[in-house]
């Protein structure tokens, strides 16, 4: 299901990356964009660049904007869609389906059960991914949260990843190869290697980062150097990583010894992240490497030259160059980034949660990544926050189901439906009554006007 | 003008959309209110729980056959029924753990894929119960019982019935995923064809598997049922009259490309797994020569009987031709059309397996 929102951008990318047009033949475009985007929205009170924390003077392209939209329209794109989740739930709970049969007769019925299916996998899930009630202990209560934060590292790492090479300009879908690749080398250097305490898991990681860096900075490599498209690219070496890691688990060398399933060994104690808070939650040191990473990206981008470079060459390719900025470097630069941090996402699953290399390492955090980073807007700590949510539905799904039964494609659903909402802001504004009156029309050719030069400068 | 045309638009969806919903609910909502009543009360306290593989409980294979075993003992037992799918393999372990904190009295895993988590579940909370289905562990654990199958030996008898009934002169099989709870199927058909053709002096040939080199033709996973369908007009092209394919819902695939082929005048048969797939496939029964049945119902069924009666016991349970856990289908429509030579020879070939008197081999089978 996630595999499908990448097509939807790739489609709306084409004119994101040439900028030769005339000053004059940008503003009409951009007025069309806004237009036919926008349709009913005056000028924005802040500008889009400022919102996203960009820098000025960016083309003001479709993906641009769904990428750095407000942050009010993501956190009621998540509202919208728990509350269309909410219906769905009813719509296909028992109860509701019995009252809705006598619905004239008795229409209290139907509303409390519709309010009750929905409110009751609502707090399941609450109690699946925050706090349980219900538990024994102190230590019971909070193990929702701690899964919570467990299943939100590979998600936090690896959509920093797709936000830090969206701010350079790059659509990134590879997260999902950089992750298997990285899996691959760092469940081998763990169950392969036998070496002390320490050094192995130092191994484990350094492999791990190095595989994703470079399965990614040779997406980079090929963009900058034969002008490939990176969204073509990184979807193919998706498959490519796919079925190596299917290819090498159909070998004895990556095979426990006497079975013939596709399932390497386990890791090594030794290669294996250690639990932070003791056996009895499985969140493990990569959370901690999750916030350091995310420090990193923050520092990175809005602090060093480097990310200067990034953000300058994502505004506007021609024009960095122009300014002395080797584009091409920071072209491989940043994927081989995005790759390590993906790669640290695919160590987080082989060193801390699976502890096994399967066909199904990397799940689909990759392409989960591509909407974690979209709801953060690209930021690292918006990508933080947004992993963390979507580590809650994961979590909370599992609760959701045992205690009410309602599948656990409905959190799919939601995460659909989030997407969807965010890249449709106008839809979400006009839900919630948030969209300026528009003013009268002789004033509307001044009025936008103001909003293309309100939104690219 | 155009935001006034907006709204109208609008306006006229809205009201349109409210009177569809409004002429829905007076053409459902003019039942009556039920009397207000108890609940029905569940005769025993008994849960069983059962956490799938990523294939969900209707992959038409392992995960629905056990899941409708539990529900089977649900229905005739009046026990308790938890039961959660896993979307990826991440989800294996947390969702076992929350089975065990709901309290579940047994749970049943499906596939190798859960064999480690399973395993950890199991050591950690030694008073719970397990069962696992399609996985043995070299060293057993004292409260999971592995429920495994020598499908082979089923199989042996489909492939001996495709050489006896194929105009051809070539039969053919494919397979999901080279793993040994699909490869067993693909041993066990060579060797029936392999077996008849020693018999009757005959050569027919068997595409799609090489017993020798363990090798053969898969799709890949269990999913693409195009890739199935690809692979079956291959077969179909190269002469096969008769296809097995050992890959859940990609057999549909199969079944298919099958029917396109009788469609045009070809003379072609279907030979489904896991379940009697004249009844579970019923879009293919004119095609479907017989089934190779892996009857893990009835097993995940037993499994909790034993449980509830306090017999819990960690041997494997090993479905064979002799317990009839695995076995071959009826042939339903196609009886008249399988001479009674065939069948004798069938049946004594059934007899001869279960009395030990003809070995059918496999790399993957259970060793127990």
């Amino acid at each position: 299901m996630t595999e499908k929102h990448p097509h939807k951008h790739a489609a709306e990318q084409p004119d994101g990356k040439s900028h030769e047009a005339s000053p004059s033949e940008e503003e009409t475009s951009a007025a069309v964009t806004l237009d036919t985007a926008g349709g009913a929205m005056g000028p924005s009170a802040v500008p889009v660049t400022a919102q996203g924390g960009q820098l000025p003077g960016g083309p003001d392209t479709l993906v641009r904007k769904i990428f750095t939209g407000s942050g009010m329209v993501s956190v009621l794109a998540v509202l919208l869609a728990l509350i269309l989740g909410g219906l769905l739930i009813a719509s296909t709970d028992r109860q509701v389906g019995t009252t809705a049969g006598y619905l004239f007769a008795r229409p209290t019925d139907f509303l409390s059960a519709v309010w009750n299916a929905a409110t009751r996998s609502y707090i399941a899930l609450f109690q699946g991914s925050v706090f349980n009630p219900r538990g024994s202990s102190l230590a019971g209560q909070f193990a929702p949260l701690m899964e919570t934060l467990t299943i939100a590292t590979p998600l936090i790492t690896a959509g920093l990843g797709v936000a830090l090479a969206f701010r350079a300009g790059l659509f990134n879908i590879g997260a999902q190869g950089q992750i298997i690749m990285a899996g691959i080398l760092a469940a081998w250097v763990g169950f392969a290697l036998h070496l002390p305490m320490g050094l192995h898991l130092l191994l484990v990681l350094v492999a791990g980062i190095i595989g994703g860096a470079v399965w990614g900075g040779l997406v980079g490599l090929l963009k900058a150097r034969t002008g490939a498209h990176e969204v073509i690219l990184t979807i193919m070496f998706n498959y490519i990583a796919l079925y190596f890691l299917r290819y090498l688990l159909n070998t004895p060398a990556f095979q426990r010894p006497g079975e013939s399933n596709p399932i390497s060994p386990i890791l090594d104690p030794s290669a294996v992240y250690p639990q932070i808070f003791g056996s009895q939650y499985r969140l493990h040191l990569g959370f901690v490497l999750a916030i350091a990473a995310t420090v990193l990206v923050w520092w990175l981008l809005n602090r060093s030259t480097v990310g200067f470079e990034f953000r300058a060459v994502g505004a506007n390719p021609k024009a960095a160059q122009t300014a002395g900025i080797n584009v091409s470097r920071s072209t491989i630069l940043v994927m081989a980034i995005a790759g390590a941090l993906a790669g640290l996402s695919g160590v987080a699953q082989v060193a801390g949660t699976e502890k096994v290399l399967t066909d199904g390492v990397a799940a689909t955090y990759g392409f989960d990544a591509i909407t974690v980073a979209l709801l953060g807007r690209s930021t690292p700590w918006g990508t933080f926050a947004a992993g963390l949510l979507f580590g809650a539905f994961r979590a909370g799904a599992v609760q959701m189901q045992i205690q009410t039964g309602t599948p656990i494609d409905i959190v799919l659903v939601v995460q659909s439906l989030i997407v969807l909402f965010i890249a449709a802001p106008p839809l979400v504004r006009a839900v919630f009554g948030l969209n300026p009156r528009r003013r009268k029309p002789a004033s509307a050719g001044r009025s936008q006007k103001a909003a293309t030069t309100g939104g690219a400068a | 003008m155009k935001t006034s045309l907006r709204d109208h638009l609008k306006r006229g969806s809205v009201a349109g959309l409210a009177t569809m919903g409004a002429t829905a609910l007076l053409l459902t909502g003019c039942g009556a209110p039920p009397e207000a009543g108890g609940p029905t009360a569940t005769a025993t306290d008994y849960t069983g729980c059962i956490v799938s593989d990523s294939g969900g409980f209707d992959d038409q294979s392992f995960n629905q056959s056990s899941y409708e075993g539990l529900k089977k003992a649900e229905a005739e037992l009046g026990i308790k029924v938890n039961q959660v799918e896993s979307k990826t393999n991440n989800d294996f372990e947390p969702n076992l753990r929350a089975m065990v904190t709901a309290g579940c009295d047994l749970t049943v895993t499906v596939g190798f894929l859960l064999g480690d988590a399973t395993k950890e579940q199991a050591t950690a909370n030694p008073d719970s119960h397990f069962a696992i289905v399609d996985f043995n562990y070299e060293t057993p654990i004292s409260n999971v019982k592995p429920i495994v199958y020598d499908t082979a030996q089923a199989a042996f008898l489909a492939g001996y019935l495709a050489a006896g009934t194929t105009k051809t002169g070539t039969v053919a099989t494919f397979g999901g995923v080279n793993i040994p709870t699909v490869t067993i199927f693909m041993d066990g058909y060579a060797d029936g064809v392999k077996y008849y053709n020693e018999q009757k002096g005959t050569d027919v040939k068997v595409l799609g598997w090489d017993k020798a080199a363990q090798d053969g033709s898969f799709t890949g996973d269990f999913e693409k049922q195009d890739v199935g369908k690809q692979l079956t007009q291959n077969f179909l092209d190269q002469g096969a009259d008769i296809v097995m394919p050992v890959a859940g819902p990609v057999g549909k695939g199969a079944g298919a490309a099958l029917n396109e082929a009788k469609a045009a005048g070809k003379d072609v048969k279907l030979i489904w797994v896991d379940s009697d797939g004249f009844l579970t496939a019923p879009e293919y029964k004119d095609i479907m020569l017989s089934s190779v049945m892996k009857q893990m119902g009835d097993a995940v069924e037993n499994v909790v009987k034993e449980d509830v009666a306090g017999n819990f016991s960690n041997t494997p349970y090993v479905g064979t031709l002799a317990n009839d856990g695995v076995r071959l289908a009826p042939f339903h429509d196609f009886d008249s059309q399988v001479p009674a030579e065939l069948k004798s020879e069938l049946d004594q070939l059934k007899k001869d397996i279960v009395d030990g008197k003809l070995k059918v081999e496999s790399e993957a089978s259970p060793k127990a």
